[in-house]
């Protein structure tokens, strides 16, 4: 792998007799989406603003492309924590200048570029963030997900190379929170910076990271993808990510990865040799047009109501459901195969094309913060399995075979 | 013999714990005094750097509009403070001097008194409790709601960019707000004096004029800049470290530290008034 952005080598923090980090080492790349987990006052917040040099650490080094922070000079310190931008969990913004100002105060404090630059450059930000309306009003003034927005803006603003998110969901409800993170998602896949996010959200937090960081007993005792922390064994996984991750996925209702699993694995060990199950693939395609009609709330609001269908309607034939990604779905059916699966699927794209794309589109009316014209589409895949296989090759074959299921064409006024 | 080194023990930890006992209220003075000095080092280093942090670009707009919050939103209450004060100052003065038949002498007495000493100090203490209490929580509210470490983040010097100006316009305001004070005042003795006990105008005007010499004027403005620097520090330095409180915090930090901001700048104010009176005079 190439050289880290940022490194931490045995670094160790104090406050007073209580120690915070301990021999912390970690590695964080350029243009990947890191998130950091652990508990409450584990220390991440601690870690964060080591990063941006808020605080010092009292052993250890910090690297920053291969070069510790303490041999630099002081300019050469200055040019590399000016690529860095901070957004706070309660966004920092300052109450008495309007978000226009807040947007426009990095630019008019730290550069020299003329008026007129500095107004197209916040105009360009402000559309972007879609803040046109809230422009000239105070933080005070605008619902907690626009205040991220325009945090976000601010952080943004300097076209920084780096930006870390210190709890950028938390206060929010589970519709708010999915909207934060796929519209941090969208903007780090848009503006190509590094996001470095401290987050309680498991596991709606894995859709969107590269890699997870976490942060136990002081220090850090994992480092990889989402994917490789569901097979790290170790009383990290039993203390925090069993406590963190809810019975029930927050935003869906359905199961969380790790139930799914578990569940999965109990159905399986009941199976005798030849039986077979069955495995249904849902996506809600064009999400980008979703939120590009109606705003990041409204897309999720989206996959809620889609999420809450597939249960409803799978769930009451035996089958259970997860969410795989963003705007992805996987429902096992252990107890049919692909000809009852083929029938239950007609039978529930006549129900949904009756029932359940109404509920999207209300979910989407409900939240769209514009009126306007949409168009997406749901796709669905069926593959069938056998017991002593693993499962994610069949969900991935079931992947492949996706095709449209239904669509929903126009006019969510209607 | 294990009896006997038991005895000594707890003879020897009886006189620690009587000794603990009678140094504890000196060792609580103690504690206080090197918090105290430690405070007043910090507050110094704390005023040098603003002061360098004044002459940096871009500080003419920001000095600029806290002139205006500090200095002419302001002048109405010292203009009120003035009058009153150089009314009162006729009326008693008139009562007492009108005794001793030296009534022609009010002039002197009132203007002397207004500007040597009642100006610059009751302007100070008028601004502190105006201005100065609202500096200190809107820093302190900036403060505990983490808008200065976005400054921090942002790479915008918090100190250039709230402590800086807020001093230079204290400096700029005090003296100015203080010969508001005193020529209203006069006018306040005038008015109380002549206009309603009768003392004569043409005498008060004169002993105005001739008894006021510009040492006088001079001695009221130096004391007006001290005072401006004391208030600013004061106040600037209560809300900006007001998350460091060891007695409160989060809202209850910024009350307490704006309460301290005013009655420190007021005691500040008095002992510095003294000082510098026994210096110049």
């Amino acid at each position: 792998m190439d050289t880290p952005l940022i490194e931490f080598k045995d670094v160790t923090k104090r406050f007073g007799p209580r120690t915070v980090l301990e021999r912390v080492n970690l590695k964080i790349y350029e243009g990947q989406v890191t998130t950091i987990i652990g508990l409450s006052g584990s220390g991440k917040s601690v870690l964060l603003k080591h990063i941006i040099g808020l605080l010092k650490p009292d052993e250890g080094t910090i690297l920053f492309k291969g070069q510790p922070l303490t041999m630099m000079n002081k300019n050469e310190k200055a040019a590399s924590l000016a690529q860095i931008s901070y957004m706070f969990q309660d966004n920092a913004l300052f109450d008495s200048m309007t978000v226009y100002e807040n947007i426009a105060l990095p630019l008019r404090e730290t550069t020299n570029l003329k008026k007129v630059e500095i107004d197209l450059r916040v105009t360009a930000r402000i559309d972007q963030l879609e803040l046109d309306d809230a422009a000239n009003k105070y933080p005070s003034e605008l619902s907690g997900g626009m205040q991220k927005r325009a945090a976000l803006a601010r952080a943004l603003v300097t076209d920084p190379k780096i930006v870390l998110f210190d709890e950028p969901t938390s206060g929010q409800d589970p519709v708010r929170k999915n909207a934060i993170l796929s519209m941090i998602a969208k903007y780090q896949r848009k503006f190509g910076f590094t996001a470095i996010l401290v987050s309680h959200e498991i596991p709606d937090v894995y859709f969107i990271s590269n890699r997870i960081l976490a942060l136990y007993d002081q220090a850090i005792v994992f480092q990889g993808t989402p994917e490789e922390l569901e097979n790290f064994d170790h009383p990290f996984k039993e203390e925090v990510i069993l406590s963190l991750e809810e019975l029930q996925e927050e935003l869906t209702g359905l199961y969380s990865k790790r139930q799914f699993k578990v569940r999965y694995h109990v159905q399986l060990n009941q199976k005798t040799l030849g039986e077979t199950y069955s495995v249904v693939v849902f996506t809600l395609a064009e999400m980008d047009a979703i939120i590009a009609s109606f705003g990041h709330e409204a897309a999720q609001e989206a996959i809620r109501s889609m999420g809450v269908y597939i249960d409803k309607h799978f769930g009451a034939r035996g089958g259970f459901s997860t969410r795989r990604d963003t705007n992805e779905f996987v429902t096992m059916l252990p107890y049919s195969d692909l000809i009852e699966v083929e029938s239950m699927l007609k039978d529930f794209i006549d129900d949904f094309q009756e029932q359940g794309i109404r509920g999207i589109r209300a979910g989407v009316r409900k939240q769209a913060a514009s009126e306007g014209c949409v168009e997406f589409a749901i796709l669905a895949g069926i593959a069938q399995g056998q017991p002593i296989g693993e499962i994610e090759p069949v969900i991935d074959s079931a992947k492949h075979r996706q095709k449209e299921i239904a669509r929903l064409r126009c006019d969510v006024r209607r | 013999m294990l009896n006997a080194d038991n005895q000594s023990l707890s003879k020897g930890e009886g006189r620690w714990q009587l000794v603990t006992l009678l140094t504890r209220p000196f060792a609580a003075f103690g504690r206080a005094a090197i918090r105290w000095i430690s405070n007043l080092g910090a507050s110094a280093v704390f005023l040098f750097l603003a002061i360098l942090k004044i002459v940096r670009p871009k500080q003419g707009p920001k000095i600029l509009q806290q002139v205006y919050f500090i200095g002419a939103k302001s002048s109405m209450i010292i203009m009120l403070v003035g009058l009153s004060t150089g009314m009162v100052m006729g009326l008693q003065f008139y009562r007492a001097l009108v005794k001793v038949g030296a009534e022609g002498a009010i002039g002197t007495l009132v203007a002397l008194s207004l500007v040597r000493e009642m100006g610059p100090m009751l302007t100070a203490i008028m601004i502190a409790a105006r201005a100065g209490s609202a500096i200190t929580a809107e820093i302190g509210i900036q403060r505990i709601s983490e808008q200065i470490d976005a400054l921090d983040t942002m790479r915008i010097d918090p100190l250039r960019y709230l402590i800086s100006p807020r001093i230079a316009a204290s400096i700029i305001s005090f003296p100015l707000l203080t010969a508001l004070f005193d020529l209203i005042g006069i006018i306040g003795g005038y008015i109380s004096a002549v206009l309603l006990m009768g003392a004569n105008a043409g005498t008060y005007l004169h002993r105005v004029q001739v008894s006021m010499e510009m040492k006088d004027v001079t001695e009221g403005f130096i004391k007006a800049i001290v005072f401006a620097v004391i208030v600013s520090t004061v106040c600037c330095y209560q809300g900006y470290f007001a998350h460091m409180r060891t007695d409160s915090h989060g809202a209850n930090a910024v009350g307490l530290s704006t309460t301290s901001a005013v009655v420190l700048s007021c005691v500040l104010i008095m002992v510095a008034d003294y000082v510098l009176t026994s210096l110049l005079i």
